[in-house]
C-alpha cells in the first residue's frame, strides 16, 4: 500500500492529494500513549540524564577508592569510615560528622519554625484579608519578586546592615545601649539564620496561600455562626485545612537548609560546619569519594525527614 | 458579617508591611551603597555620590573577567528559558492524559526540585569526569573536557528550572476549560490547529510566566553550578567568588548590575502578561454581544 502510493504520488500527485481528502475524516492517528511519549519524553530524557543517572553515580562512587589525584574504581567503604573517623573510638562524646550534623538539624529547626511562622501569618493576610483579587495579586507579586534576584546579592546586602560599622550598630551605639559594636551580628550562626529566613520564607508562602484561597469561606462562616472565636477558628478550621500547604512549605525550607552551603558559607563568614559544607570541603580537596559517602549520606537523611512529613499528606493530590 | 475591618487585619497589615520591608531593605541598602563616592567604604554614610564603581565595572579593571562571564550567564539564561518553556508546556500537555511513567516523571521532577542542590551538581560532575575518562581511554587521548556551559552547565540548571515550568503547567491546566477545545474540535480543527489557536492563546500568559522562572533561576543559579558549571566562570560565581575577597563597593556595583538585568526580564515579562490579558479580557469571547 506505502509503496505503491508513492509511485502514486510521483506519477500523479493530484491523484493522490485527492485521496488524501477523501481520507481526511480519518487522518494518520497515532496512538494517544505515543503523543504522550512525544510530549513528554525530552522532559523525562532531561532528568534522566542529568538527575536519575547523576544520583546513581553519587551511589556508585561513594563506594569507590580514591588518593591524592584520582578515583579508583575499585570497590572500597572508605568514603565511609573517613567521614565516621572516630566515632566509636570518641563515644560517648559526638565526633565531628555527628556534631556538625546536629548543627545541621539545629539551623534547621530555627529557621523552619521562623519560616512557618512568618509565611503563615503573610500567607494568612493575603488569603483572608485581602479582598480584592488586584491586590492580592499585587501584594503576592510583591512577595514573589525577590525570589527572581540574585540570592547571593541579597545575602552581601546584610553586610552594610550588620557589618562592624553597620547601621544596626552605629545606630545602637548613637542611642548608647552599647558602647562598642555587636560582633555576632555578622559572620555568625544569628546572620546565617536571618539570611535563611530571608531568602526562603517565600517557599513557606507559596504553599500555605494556595491551601488557604482553597479553604471554602462558608466553613469559616459556619464557625462563627456556631459561635466559635476567632481563635477557635484558626485553630480548629483553617490550620487542619491549611495543614497540605504547610507540609508542603516545610519540606522545601528543611531540604533546602539540610543541603544549604553557600548561605552558610558567605553568611557564617566559612566558619560554620554544616552537612553542606562538608560536601563542598572534601569536593575542593577533590576527595570525590568522600564527597559522595557524604552526600549519600545526607540524601539518606533527607528522605527520612520527608518520608515522615509525607505520611502526614499526600503531595500529589495537593497539586 | 459586614462589619468594618477586625482589629486583627491591622495587626496582619503591619506584620506584612513589617515582612515586605524585612524583603527589600537590605537590597535597595546596596543598590543605594553602589553609587557610594570613590573614598567610599562598604558601610553607610554615604561618602559622596558618584557611578565611580559602576563605571568601574564596565572598564573590567576588577579581578575577574567580568564581561564575558555577563555574557555566558545571559546566554545559558536565554538557552534554559527557551528549553524550558518548550519542554514544560509539551509535558504539561502529555500530564492531562493518563500515560504510563506518568508517576515516573511526576516523582522525578519532585524529587529533582527538593535533592539538595549540590548533591545534584556533585552527580553530575562524577557523570561528566567518567564519560571524560571513558573517551581518553578509548579514543582520544587528549581530550580535555566535555564538561562545559551548554552541556553540564545546562543540565544542571534545567534540572532546577523544569520543576517549576512543570508544576506552573498543572496549575494552568487545573483551571483550564476543556470544552473549549472540544468546540474547536467539532468545528474541524486539527490538533494541532486546536493547539495553536485556542489552547496556547489562552495559556501564553502563564507560559511567558514560565519563561520569566526559567531566565531569572538560571541568571541566578549558584548551588547547582558550582561543580557542574566546568572551566568557565557564570556570573553569581563570580560574585560569589568576590565576597571573600572585595573590601570595596565594588561587589555592591556588580550585585547592583546583576539586578537590574533582573528586573528587566521581570518587567518585561510582567507588562507582556499585563498586556496579553488585557487583550485576552476585551477580545477574548464575544459572548452576548450577538443578542442585542
Amino acid at each position: 500500500m506505502d509503496t505503491s502510493e508513492t509511485i502514486l504520488q510521483q506519477a500523479s500527485p493530484d491523484l493522490v492529494r485527492g485521496s488524501d481528502t477523501t481520507r481526511a475524516a480519518k487522518p494518520v492517528r497515532l496512538s494517544p500513549s505515543f503523543i504522550s511519549w512525544l510530549q513528554a519524553g525530552p522532559m523525562m530524557l532531561v532528568f534522566l540524564a542529568f538527575f536519575l543517572i547523576p544520583l546513581a553515580f553519587v551511589v556508585i562512587v561513594s563506594f569507590w577508592d580514591y588518593n591524592e589525584y584520582q578515583l579508583l574504581p575499585a570497590f572500597s567503604g572508605r568514603g565511609y569510615t573517613d567521614t565516621f573517623e572516630g566515632c566509636i573510638a570518641q563515644l560517648p562524646d559526638l565526633c565531628t560528622i555527628g556534631k556538625t550534623y546536629l548543627k545541621t538539624l539545629k539551623l534547621c529547626f530555627l529557621v523552619w519554625a521562623i519560616t512557618l511562622f512568618i509565611g503563615f501569618w503573610v500567607a494568612y493576610f493575603l488569603a483572608f484579608h485581602v479582598k480584592s483579587k488586584t491586590w492580592q495579586m499585587g501584594l503576592s507579586l510583591l512577595c514573589t519578586i525577590p525570589f527572581w534576584t540574585s540570592n547571593v546579592i541579597r545575602m552581601i546586602a546584610w553586610i552594610p546592615l550588620l557589618g562592624r560599622n553597620g547601621l544596626v550598630n552605629s545606630g545602637l551605639m548613637k542611642t548608647g545601649l552599647i558602647n562598642q559594636p555587636v560582633e555576632w551580628l555578622l559572620f555568625s550562626e544569628f546572620s546565617v539564620v536571618l539570611a535563611l529566613v530571608h531568602l526562603f520564607t517565600f517557599f513557606m508562602v507559596v504553599p500555605i496561600f494556595n491551601s488557604m484561597v482553597r479553604i471554602d469561606k462558608s466553613l469559616i462562616e459556619a464557625a462563627y455562626d456556631a459561635g466559635a472565636t476567632g481563635f477557635q477558628t484558626l485553630v480548629n478550621v483553617i490550620i487542619p485545612l491549611a495543614k497540605p500547604g504547610i507540609v508542603i512549605g516545610s519540606i522545601f525550607v528543611i531540604t533546602i537548609v539540610m543541603g544549604d552551603f553557600i548561605t552558610i558559607g558567605v553568611m557564617g563568614g566559612q566558619q560554620i560546619a554544616a552537612a553542606g559544607k562538608i560536601i563542598e570541603t572534601r569536593l575542593n580537596a577533590l576527595q570525590f569519594p568522600a564527597a559522595a559517602a557524604n552526600a549519600v549520606i545526607l540524601l539518606a537523611i533527607t528522605f527520612l525527614i520527608i518520608t515522615m512529613m509525607s505520611r502526614i499528606v499526600d503531595i500529589r493530590k495537593e497539586l | 458579617m459586614k462589619e468594618g475591618r477586625p482589629r486583627s487585619f491591622y495587626v496582619l497589615a503591619i506584620f506584612f508591611a513589617a515582612y515586605v520591608l524585612f524583603l527589600y531593605g537590605p537590597m535597595i541598602a546596596i543598590y543605594v551603597l553602589s553609587f557610594q563616592g570613590p573614598q567610599g567604604g562598604l558601610t553607610f554614610p554615604m561618602n559622596g555620590v558618584s557611578t565611580f564603581w559602576l563605571a568601574k565595572l564596565f572598564e573590567g579593571t576588577g579581578i575577574v573577567d567580568l564581561g564575558a562571564a555577563f555574557r555566558r550567564s545571559l546566554l545559558l539564561g536565554l538557552v534554559v528559558m527557551a528549553v524550558t518553556v518548550v519542554l514544560s508546556v509539551a509535558a504539561g500537555m502529555a500530564f492531562r492524559r493518563k500515560f504510563r511513567a506518568q508517576s515516573i516523571l511526576f516523582y522525578s521532577a519532585i524529587a529533582s526540585l527538593i535533592v539538595p542542590s549540590i548533591i545534584t551538581s556533585l552527580g553530575i560532575s562524577l557523570e561528566f569526569r567518567i564519560i571524560d575518562d571513558l573517551i581518553k581511554a578509548h579514543w582520544n587521548e587528549n581530550f580535555e573536557t566535555s564538561m562545559g556551559l551548554l552541556t553540564s552547565g545546562l543540565g544542571a540548571h534545567l534540572t532546577w528550572t523544569l520543576p517549576f515550568g512543570l508544576l506552573i503547567m498543572f496549575a494552568i491546566f487545573n483551571r483550564f476549560d476543556p470544552r473549549l477545545e472540544e468546540a474547536a474540535r467539532d468545528l474541524g480543527a486539527t490538533p494541532w490547529q486546536t493547539f495553536r489557536y485556542v489552547v496556547l492563546p489562552i495559556i501564553l500568559p502563564s507560559v511567558i510566566g514560565i519563561g520569566l522562572f526559567g531566565f531569572t533561576l538560571s541568571w541566578d543559579e549558584l548551588a547547582r553550578s558550582s561543580q557542574a558549571i566546568g572551566p568557565v566562570n557564570t556570573l553569581p560565581l563570580d560574585l560569589q567568588g568576590l565576597t571573600t575577597t572585595v573590601t570595596k563597593p565594588d561587589i555592591y556595583a556588580l550585585g547592583t548590575m546583576i539586578s537590574a538585568v533582573s528586573f528587566a526580564v521581570i518587567t518585561l515579562a510582567l507588562g507582556t502578561i499585563h498586556m496579553l490579558n488585557k487583550r485576552q479580557a476585551a477580545k477574548g469571547s464575544d459572548a452576548g454581544k450577538g443578542l442585542v
